[in-house]
This record gives C-alpha cells, sequence and structure tokens, in this order.
C-alpha cells in the first residue's frame, strides 16, 4: 500500500542560545499535494526547512525536537546529502549554479551519466568519460517539463535571472527519486510573466506526483497554486487550511494575527508639525537596496515607518541619511542642509541609528554590554570621557552607572554590564544597540528592522520603549521595518517604498488592500 | 572539574602542546641537574628584552591590521636612533661627556620622528591592501631591510667603532660596550636571589611600556582604534575614521618597535645591522600568538603570557638539547624555529572560516 503521506514532520521545535524560534510545528504533504507555507519575514519557514535538510547550523546548535516521517518512515536527517537521498529537493533562493557551465552540466552536476572508455578501464571509475547524449537527452527532457525552450547547451552565464531558476528546478526534476521539492521564495527574483510561467510548471510538477513545499509570503501566489496552506507566526503553527476554505484576507490576517491588538494604533494628527528631517532626491548606492529619489518629510514628534517589500529599497534611506553608503541628494535636518556620506556628521547634528545588521554593523560583539552603550557618544560627544591636553581616559565609574541605568531601563537581561554582548539573546542584543543610540539624545532616532530575529516578549519591549520615548521625551522616530503589522502598530504614518522610491504614505488604519496595492508598485500605478 | 575543562579547552590545542613541551624541559633541565640559576637568569633577562619587541605587535592586531610581520620597520628605525646617539657620543667627544644612561633616550628620541612617519607610509600602504596585511607586512619588511643593507654602507657614520677599519660603511655588528650603554637597564636597580639575577631595570621598563599602552587602550583613541580592528563596519558607523585609526595602530607598532630593538641591543651589548633585523618579526609574531592572541584579537595578557613561554623555551631548550647530546648541538635552535613557524601556521589557519 502506498504511504499516506510523503513527508510528516510531527511536532517540530528549535531554540537557538535559549531564544525559541520554532515551537509545535506539524505539517503533512500527500504526494501530488502543493502545500503552502506563509509567515511573515522571521516566522520561522527558513528554520523549518533548514531543519528538513539536516543542514548544519541545526545540528551545530543543539539539534531540534519533534520527528520526522518520509514516506511512512522515520528518518534521522543529519545533512544536505542525505536529505537528497531520501527524495527532498530544494530549489535555492539564491542561484547555485556554475556561470561558465552549459545548462545540462549544471543540471548534471555531481550526478554525471558516465561511459566507459579504454583509460578508464585500466584505471578505474574516476576516469570515465561523460556521456554527453544522454546526459542532453536527460537535461532537455526535464527542461521541456518546464516548458523551456533554450538550448541545453547553451551556458548560464548570461541568461536571465528567471532562466537561471528555471535551471534550478530542472536540476531537481532531473533527479529521479524526488519526492518533494521544496520551493523557497522563487518568484521574489522573477518578473511577472515568468512567476506565472513558474506557478503553471508547479501545478504540472505536481501533477506528476511530486509533492511540492511552497514559501513565500506573496498571499495571492499561495491561493493561486496551492492545495493546503500552512501559516506560522513567531515561531508557532496558526493554523492549517484548505484552499476552498480560505481567502488572501483570512490568510493575511492569520499571517499577521492579533499583534496589531497588542498595542492601541496611533490616531494623532500631527499634520499641523512642521518638518524636521527633510529628504529631497535621496538617491543611496546599497547594493540590494537601492534608493531611487526618494522624496520624504518627517514630522516633529512623530514615528514614521518605512515599509515595503525587502530588496526595494526601504532599508536604504536611513543608511543613506546616516552616511553608510554612497548617497546623493538633499537632506534638511530642522532647515540646516545634513552634509552626506559622513556618519560622524550626521551623528553630531543630532541624528542616531540602529542598524538592521545587529551584529554586523550594530555591536562590537566581542565587548561588554557597557563599551557598547556608551561607545558612539564618547567618540562623537566626548561624554564618559576625561581629557587632560592631548590625553584621555573613558570615565568607568560613570559608564559602569549609566550602563546600569539603560540595563534596568530597557530590562536587558544580562549577568551584568561587563558581560560580552556575544552571549546575548538577540533581543537584548537589539536593547543594547537602542541604549547606545539613546545615548546619544538623538532629535530624531533611525531604527532599521528593530524587531528582526528576536523572541515576541522582547518585541514587546523594543516597540514599547520606542513608543515611550516618543510621546514622553517627544523624540522623532523613523522606523523601518519589514513586519507591517509592527508599524500599523506604532507608527503615525507608514511611508511605502517601492522601486526605490516612496510609492505612498498610509495610515496605519488603512485598509489591507491598499498597504498590498502600494507594496507591489504596479498594481497601485492602475489603482491610482 | 567542569571548570578545568573549560580552561583547558580556552587554551587550545597548540599552547597546551607548547605548555606541556615547556614542563617537559624545564623538568629534563632539572632531572639532567643544569644550573637552574644561570637558566632562570638568562629566561629573565631574554624575558625582558624581546618585552617590547612583542608588545608591538598588540597595538597591530588591536587596530585591524594583524600582526606585524613588518615590525623590522620599526627596528630598523631604532637601530638608526642607537647609530646616531653613537655618533653624536663620538663627535661630540670633549664637549659633552654622555653617560649611557643618557645616550640610550637619546637614540629613543632620535629614532622617534623616523619610526612616526615610517608608520604613516606603513600605515597607508596597509590601508590599500585590506585583507592581505600579513603577507604585504612580511615583504615589505624583508624588503626594506635589504634597502637598508645598502644604506648602512652610505650613511655618513663616521665614529670609529662603527666603522669597519677599511672602506666604507658601518659594521655588521657594533659593540655598545665602550659608550656604556650595555646593560644600562639590566644592572639598574638589580639584585640577587641567591645565583639567581633579577635584571629590575628591564622588567620594570617593559612593565611600564605595557602600563602605558593598557593606559592607552583605555583612552578616548585607543577604544576607537580597538572598534576599528574589532567590527570596521561598527566603527565607521559610530563616526570612527577607520583607516586613520589603523594608521594610529601602526605608528604605534612601529614606534615599540624602535624602542624594542634598542631595549634588546642594551641587553645583549651589541647592535646588529645588515641581516640582523630580517626574521627578529617572526620572533615576535609567535611569541604573541602562543599567548592566546589571535591574528584579530590581543590582550596585554598574551603578550606577556607569550613572552615567557616562548622566551623561556629558547632560554631552557639549547642546554637540554645539547646535555643529550653534544652532536645535536643546534637542537635548541632547530625545536625554536619549528615552534615559531608552527605557531604561526597554526595561527594563520585559524584566522578565516569556523
Amino acid at each position: 500500500m502506498a504511504p499516506e503521506s510523503v513527508l510528516k514532520m510531527t511536532n517540530i521545535g528549535k531554540s537557538y542560545y535559549g531564544t525559541t524560534v520554532l515551537k509545535g510545528i506539524d505539517l503533512e504533504i500527500k504526494p501530488g499535494e502543493i502545500h503552502g507555507i506563509v509567515g511573515e519575514n522571521g516566522a520561522g519557514k527558513s528554520t523549518l526547512m533548514n531543519i528538513l535538510f539536516g543542514m548544519s547550523v541545526i545540528h551545530s546548535t543543539g539539534g531540534f525536537e519533534g520527528s520526522i516521517e518520509v514516506a511512512g518512515e522515520s528518518v534521522q536527517i543529519q545533512s544536505p546529502e542525505e536529505a537528497m537521498a531520501l527524495g527532498i529537493g530544494m530549489v535555492h533562493q539564491e542561484f547555485m549554479l556554475l556561470p561558465n557551465f552549459t545548462l545540462t552540466e549544471n543540471i548534471k552536476l555531481n550526478r554525471e551519466v558516465l561511459k566507459p572508455n579504454p583509460v578508464s578501464r585500466i584505471f578505474g571509475e574516476n576516469l570515465k568519460s561523460l556521456d554527453f547524449d544522454v546526459m542532453n537527452k536527460d537535461a532537455r527532457k526535464a527542461l521541456d517539463r518546464l516548458h523551456i525552450d533554450i538550448e541545453e547547451y547553451a551556458s548560464v552565464a548570461g541568461l536571465p535571472v528567471g532562466h537561471m531558476q528555471f535551471t534550478e528546478i530542472a536540476r531537481e526534476l532531473d533527479k529521479t527519486n524526488l519526492k518533494v521539492l521544496v520551493f523557497d521564495e522563487p518568484t521574489a527574483v522573477l518578473t511577472e510573466s515568468e512567476a506565472d510561467h513558474l506557478l503553471q510548471a508547479m501545478k504540472e510538477i505536481a501533477a506528476d506526483g511530486i509533492a511540492i513545499l511552497f514559501i513565500t509570503h506573496r498571499l495571492d501566489e499561495i491561493i493561486t497554486v496551492c492545495d493546503n496552506i500552512t501559516v506560522l507566526r513567531d515561531g508557532a503553527l496558526v493554523g492549517h487550511r484548505t484552499k476552498a476554505e480560505t481567502d488572501v484576507y483570512e490568510l493575511a490576517e492569520l499571517m499577521v494575527g492579533s499583534r496589531m491588538a497588542e498595542l492601541a494604533q496611533s490616531t494623532r494628527d500631527l499634520s499641523e508639525k512642521k518638518p524636521v528631517l527633510e529628504l529631497r532626491n535621496l538617491n543611496v548606492r546599497m547594493p540590494g537596496e537601492r534608493v531611487r529619489g526618494v522624496n520624504l518629510d518627517v514630522r516633529e514628534g512623530e514615528i514614521l515607518g518605512i515599509g515595503g517589500l525587502a530588496g526595494q529599497g526601504k532599508i536604504g534611506i536611513a543608511n543613506g541619511i546616516m552616511g553608510l553608503f554612497p548617497s546623493e541628494g538633499d537632506v534638511r535636518l530642522a532647515g540646516e542642509q545634513l552634509p552626506l556620506n559622513s556618519p560622524k556628521e550626521s551623528m553630531a547634528r543630532g541624528l542616531a541609528y540602529v542598524s538592521e545588521d545587529r551584529r554586523g554593523v550594530g555591536l562590537l560583539l566581542d565587548s561588554s554590554i557597557e563599551l557598547n552603550i556608551v561607545f558612539s557618544a564618547a567618540q562623537n560627544q566626548n561624554q564618559f570621557v576625561r581629557r587632560w591636553g592631548p590625553f584621555s581616559q573613558l570615565d568607568s565609574d560613570t559608564i559602569r552607572q549609566h550602563a546600569l541605568k539603560y540595563i534596568k531601563d530597557l530590562d536587558i537581561r544580562c549577568t551584568g554590564p561587563t558581560q560580552m554582548v556575544r552571549r546575548l539573546s538577540g533581543g537584548n542584543q537589539q536593547k543594547v544597540c537602542i541604549a547606545r543610540a539613546l545615548t546619544m539624545n538623538p532629535h530624531v532616532l533611525l531604527v532599521s528592522e528593530p524587531t528582526r530575529g528576536i523572541d515576541v516578549g522582547a518585541k514587546r519591549i523594543v516597540l514599547d520603549t520606542l513608543r515611550k520615548l516618543n510621546e514622553e521625551l517627544g523624540m522623532t522616530i523613523v522606523m523601518t521595518s519589514s513586519e507591517l503589522g509592527e508599524l500599523r502598530s506604532i507608527c503615525d504614518r507608514i511611508a511605502i517604498v517601492t522601486d526605490g522610491k516612496v510609492a505612498g504614505i498610509l495610515k496605519p488604519d488603512d485598509s489591507d488592500v491598499n498597504f498590498g496595492l502600494l507594496m507591489s508598485g504596479q498594481k497601485a500605478e492602475k489603482g491610482a | 572539574m567542569k571548570t578545568v575543562l573549560d580552561f583547558l579547552k580556552n587554551l587550545g590545542l597548540a599552547r597546551l602542546i607548547i605548555l606541556g613541551f615547556f614542563v617537559f624541559l624545564c623538568a629534563a633541565a632539572i632531572l639532567l641537574r643544569l644550573n637552574l640559576a644561570e637558566l632562570l637568569t638568562s629566561s629573565l633577562a631574554r624575558i625582558g628584552m624581546w618585552g617590547v619587541l612583542v608588545l608591538a605587535m598588540l597595538p597591530a592586531i588591536v587596530s585591524g591590521i594583524g600582526p606585524n610581520f613588518g615590525v623590522s620597520l620599526g627596528i630598523l628605525c631604532g637601530l638608526v636612533g642607537g647609530l646616531t646617539s653613537l655618533e653624536m657620543a663620538y663627535r661630540l667627544e670633549g664637549v659633552v661627556e654622555l653617560g649611557g644612561g643618557a645616550l640610550f633616550f637619546i637614540a629613543i628620541l632620535v629614532s622617534m620622528p623616523f619610526a612616526v612617519m615610517t608608520g604613516i607610509g606603513y600605515g597607508w600602504l596597509l590601508n590599500r591592501v585590506k585583507g592581505s596585511e600579513m603577507m604585504i607586512a612580511t615583504y615589505v619588511g624583508f624588503s626594506v631591510v635589504s634597502i637598508m643593507k645598502l644604506a648602512w654602507l652610505f650613511l655618513p657614520y663616521s665614529s670609529p667603532e662603527m666603522a669597519w677599519p677599511i672602506g666604507r660603511g658601518v659594521r655588521v655588528q657594533i659593540s655598545l660596550a665602550n659608550r656604556g650603554i650595555t646593560r644600562i637597564l639590566n644592572d639598574f636597580l638589580s639584585f640577587r636571589i641567591g645565583d639567581v639575577v633579577v635584571p629590575t631595570g628591564l622588567l620594570l621598563f617593559v612593565a611600564l611600556c605595557c602600563f602605558l599602552m593598557w593606559l592607552f587602550l583605555r583612552s578616548k583613541t585607543g577604544t576607537a582604534m580597538y572598534a576599528a580592528g574589532d567590527n570596521p563596519r561598527f566603527a565607521e558607523a559610530a563616526g570612527v575614521n577607520v583607516n586613520r585609526q589603523r594608521i594610529v595602530g601602526t605608528i604605534l607598532s612601529t614606534v615599540l618597535g624602535a624602542v624594542g630593538i634598542l631595549v634588546y641591543a642594551q641587553s645583549y651589548g651589541f647592535m646588529q645591522l645588515y641581516e640582523g633585523p630580517m626574521f627578529m618579526p617572526f620572533v615576535a609574531v609567535a611569541a604573541v600568538l602562543i599567548g592566546g592572541a589571535s591574528v584579530k584579537r590581543a590582550t596585554i595578557t598574551h603578550v606577556v603570557v607569550g613572552t615567557i613561554l616562548f622566551l623561556g623555551i629558547q632560554v631552557v631548550a639549547i642546554p637540554v638539547a645539547n646535555a643529550f647530546t653534544a652532536d645535536w648541538s643546534s637542537m635548541g635552535e632547530i625545536s625554536r624555529k619549528i615552534i615559531q613557524n608552527g605557531v604561526i601556521l597554526y595561527a594563520l589557519t585559524q584566522a578565516g572560516g569556523d
């Protein structure tokens, strides 16, 4: 009897360094089924897939909880190779192709068809020739299944992105034992027509009896192709739905969840306030997050949200203002021209920044909490520095007091102010970053992705802190985030950035549909 | 028990092997009934001699340029200072009598501007080759030592204790004894415990340098330099000019190299030119790495521990090897080289990846 399900994951849980990122996830897929997994950034989708593929990042951090069954048999997947041997394939988000090899060679990489030759008869297996005829035929077959009409002997370099994606898929299809194929955000890099083509191909692949796990945050795609849908939020299972019983709106609601209700939305009207930060035609050359001519006013005393999909340029705005990536344009702070491309100038004029790249830009990981907190203020404002002519010393007593105050105020969980920041959890590291920015007493605080990769409790504290700063100290805050729910819960206005430009500015209580339309730029133009 | 295991884990395999080797050598020295007082005396002197040169690695590693394989540049500046000071003593004969102490400090003062200028230029170069500083530094060191071989022939030093008796140029090895510079630090406040001679002044001088470095690392510039080395992107975002801080680190390393060679020379009694400075950086690099530093991270503790361990091994290994068999007289030197280069190799393999 054929097994009911081809893949069954039961009660999966995972924590990194004491932070729970996944708990109680169940997932079951039957042959020929397309199963969608939806969730916001950080909901646990990637971790779940890492577990399925036995990635070393999972095993080197203490393994996971729960059990996995493939085709009815319980398995222990220790490495990606084992996952592949079990018939689980993955279409990667980033392409893993050798550009100077042909399509055939890429598709057959490491699984080449061999034929004997005189040398190999004497010296053995490793010197056999490649059987290009058979390989080309196999590759052709895989490409045909996807309706790709490029020659299998063309080299990959210079192919359009969409074709590279299809080459990746063809490689997986060519594996004879393929049972489950995972698509991780496959349409993120594709044009609309390519994406349609891909969805069509997925349906055909599933019709051949291969189960498909489709990970995306584009809900309309999920509704178009999936039979069943699993929704994750904050590492927990929110629900299973079949296609028939749900729609985009319900999924959006499940995905964003009741979190919006946790904090009351802002209803302040700050339209009378004068702008404190004015951006005119700001261009920032930040790789992957280019900003192309942003015009935006930030009003005194407001919390302005900047949202949008990944790669559209929302991250680049704050990085440009702070001088971390080359930028051009006209930026005025409190009416005065801000010299660009100099972090020092930006900070001297009363800006402070909490970077989205916490571990890369935000922290000195191997230094103490207290040094991390006071560093920028000491360097730029000579706070905590005692000077004698050309000589200076950091003032350890005031630094200690200051650090203890922030550890208490922000509830930084640590063994003490001298603990190394590397040993803190993500949420507490983030609080250290915020403490450093606040130590500079900024006029305008720029915060990027403040809750990325931190657990729910810490998210709450971070957001509450921002709101408190705004309400009690009147600090103007510009918050960039990929999590729309979060922006809507604390911002007064939300600018949606698409294709490097501000597509529109919405109120937090505007409808989901409006947000959705602005985020996918093209449609908004039609709607407007 | 757990803390012991943690401690051993932190120490790392390479250091455990070296520590084990050191213990083995000491045990062998005792079993072979070698003169322990003599060994201890020369260990102390050797450790002090190298202390400042090993300390020169610290600002380089902390500022992010990695172990300074090009500290020979600083050494050359120190030698120029030393020669100039001897020349001054010669030229001023009959006018002022300069004592050994004065000459030693004149040597340091004269070498300073050279070391600072060299440090700036060398730091500028290293900023242009980020990622391959160690390789570039090694070859910069080799090249400049070779160029200076020519310079030693043409520099206008005329003091008879330096110049070759015939022809031009300065000698390969120049004695400091005539001018009273020899052991000027070693003998300051020196005392004996039994047969062990403690070179108090030398050790105090090294301790003073370490203390000044400790103070510097807690200053505003010191913290900025540390951040620039530890996480350049963080430092840049916090308004620190990373390239400038790397130059500061290079200058400090070069200056300490200059001071270091003068400390070394006064204890040894000679200044060695030409080939002399060629391989000295490797000893300093190996010592700091043995002490627990990596190519990205170093502390004053690493400097102190490394100097004691590595130079201690050097001193003990030679007589122990000689005692085993006279035919193996070069065994001590060979084992030093194996450890030195092995440790550098080990540290380099640990540099990238995880």
